[in-house]
């Protein structure tokens, strides 16, 4: 009974040392471990940097593979406020009930779907597809473009062997240039029309610009949304109780989705650049060099959090920072709230079990670590109550 | 019965009258501008942070660890300063005056 389970490979580390190592393409950065100086370190824009070279604040780095900016995450303040007020708005609909309503039938569908058959893979036949689907929702594009979407797979950037692939990311730039191009010929009501009608910072967004934030709603909310659905499928499948105390207690649903997310922590890190010399926790970081914000590491701080190994649906105070913390906060985390507390409602009311048949898990390499992150495929039985 | 009022970044009063639940989800429940209540409470996103008016501090006793260590990064942290998905509505709270961080 512990398919489900996420371990945490850097408790030594980061009680003994705060920090741990990790080589990358001649660019190493320095990991850090501890939920209060991950949040000092992400509240410090001034000397760590998102507004470095494009790519190199992701570990692995992609300064090889593109060039351009993602925005607002490679934008530094107080360039960074002008974009993020223009997109926040848009970001924040999934608070709106029609919303809601619409979620949910994507997602009631999605579920009805799977219980009805006799084994699902659940990354590509139900996470991809709800994570596809929800995002029309966001982008307020036509349904039908979640198809093409989920015609690329899970790795819209890598291919089977090589964990960078420009080629394959390609499809997803000439993508996006195309729907520009059309938005631009012809106006309408998505996301790209209303970024192109915008301006920050006393300028009209350029092609570019505008590119830059929808890529990075492709890519941001793509594995992570991912992941989330398909480790909560395999909890729930090794907790049936869970399932049933979110049935009971509905009010729960909420602070469930807080713990499921702290415990997972979709997004194991982001990088930023020393723009001087500087230490973190006592350890010396070179201008012009790398570190890295481990939220995986943060989220399971035992000086913060009671049995942090432990899923507890209804913990009370949970601090965690599965979503970043300060200026680069996650854009996407009411849409992926939303995406999880129906998701959660909705296994609650239909499921009343999951049969885990085969799992193949998605260990990512971390130099120093090993940490797993989801599935490379997941396949289970759902039961109908 | 407590009487809890806001006042927004716009200067609106909002008078609101709860006898259970946190203040941030009455403040959601009531659409206050400002307050989003975005983890639904749980100390870890910070969009509900207010200023309790000095002379009312004493309705609102103090932060725990967790939330101070949260407030203190917060742009504009006062000493003042509360998360109010950590106040529980009581008795205790009538007649509190929040000033709307945001
Ligand atoms: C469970 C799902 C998700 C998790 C765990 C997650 C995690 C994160 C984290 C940790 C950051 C901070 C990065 C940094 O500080 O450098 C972030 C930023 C961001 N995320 Fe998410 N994310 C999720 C879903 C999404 C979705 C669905 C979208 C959009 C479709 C999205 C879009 C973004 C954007 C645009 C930023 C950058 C914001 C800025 O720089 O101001 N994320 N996310
Ligand atoms: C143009 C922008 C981006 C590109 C080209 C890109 C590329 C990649 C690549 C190549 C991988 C696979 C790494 C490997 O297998 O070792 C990956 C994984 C991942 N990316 Fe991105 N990424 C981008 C932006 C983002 C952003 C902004 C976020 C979150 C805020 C994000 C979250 C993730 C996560 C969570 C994974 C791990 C998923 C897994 O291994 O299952 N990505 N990305
Ligand atoms: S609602 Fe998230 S910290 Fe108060």
């Amino acid at each position: 009974m512990n398919t489900s389970e996420i371990s945490d490979p850097f408790k030594k580390a980061r009680i003994e040392n705060g920090c741990g190592h990790i080589e990358d393409q001649n660019d190493p950065a320095t990991m850090v471990l501890r939920l209060k100086d991950v949040r000092k370190c992400a509240h410090n824009w001034k000397t760590f940097q998102s507004g470095a070279e494009p790519g190199r604040i992701v570990i692995p780095s992609e300064v090889a593979i593109r060039t351009t900016r993602q925005i607002p995450f490679e934008v530094d303040p107080p360039e960074h406020k002008g974009y993020r007020d223009l997109v926040e708005p848009w970001f924040k609909r999934p608070l709106d009930p029609t919303y809601q309503e619409k979620l949910k039938v994507i997602i009631d569908t999605i579920i009805d779907e799977v219980l009805t058959k006799e084994s699902i893979e659940v990354v590509g036949d139900l996470s991809l597809k709800l994570q596809s689907r929800a995002l029309t929702l966001l982008l307020n594009t036509p349904f039908e473009e979640s198809e093409r979407w989920i015609s690329w797979g899970t790795h819209v950037f890598r291919s089977e062997d090589s964990s960078l692939d420009g080629d394959k990311a390609n499809i997803l730039y000439d993508y996006i240039d195309e729907e520009i191009d059309k938005a631009i010929a012809n106006p309408g009501c998505d996301l790209y029309s209303v970024l192109l009608a915008s301006e920050v910072n006393g300028k009209k967004m350029t092609k570019e610009e505008v590119k830059g934030v929808m890529i990075l709603t492709f890519a941001g909310g793509r594995d992570t949304v991912i992941n989330a659905l398909t480790n909560s499928v395999a909890y729930f499948a090794e907790h049936p109780e869970s399932i049933q105390q979110i049935k009971e207690n509905p009010e729960i649903t909420g602070k469930a989705v807080e713990e499921l997310i702290r415990y997972f922590s979709p997004l194991t890190q982001m990088g930023r650049v020393a723009t001087q010399d500087a230490t973190v926790c006592e350890h010396a970081v070179k201008a012009d060099t790398r570190i890295s914000l481990c939220w995986a590491s943060a989220n399971r701080d035992e000086t913060v959090f009671e049995n942090p190994n432990e899923v507890v649906l209804d913990r009370k105070l949970n601090p965690h920072i599965a979503f970043g913390f300060g200026t680069h906060n996650c854009l996407g985390a009411t849409h992926a709230r939303q995406i999880m507390n129906i998701f959660l409602t909705t296994i609650a009311q239909k499921v009343a079990s999951i049969d885990i048949l085969e799992a193949e898990e998605n260990i990512e390499d971390l130099g120093d670590f090993k940490r797993k992150v989801g599935y490379d495929s997941l396949t289970v039985k759902f039961n109908a109550h | 019965m407590a009487k809890i009022t806001f006042i927004t970044s716009d200067n609106e009063r909002i008078e609101l009258e709860a006898t259970s639940g946190s203040v941030m989800q009455l403040a959601v429940d009531n659409g206050v501008q400002g307050i989003d209540g975005d983890c639904g409470g749980v100390c870890s996103c910070a969009t509900c942070h207010v200023h309790v008016l000095p002379e009312h501090v004493a309705k609102t006793g103090e932060a725990s660890e967790i939330e101070n260590d949260m407030l203190e990064l917060d742009d504009n942290v006062s000493e003042y300063s509360r998360l109010c998905c950590q106040l529980e509505v009581s008795e205790a709270l009538d007649g509190v005056v929040l000033q709307v961080a945001k």
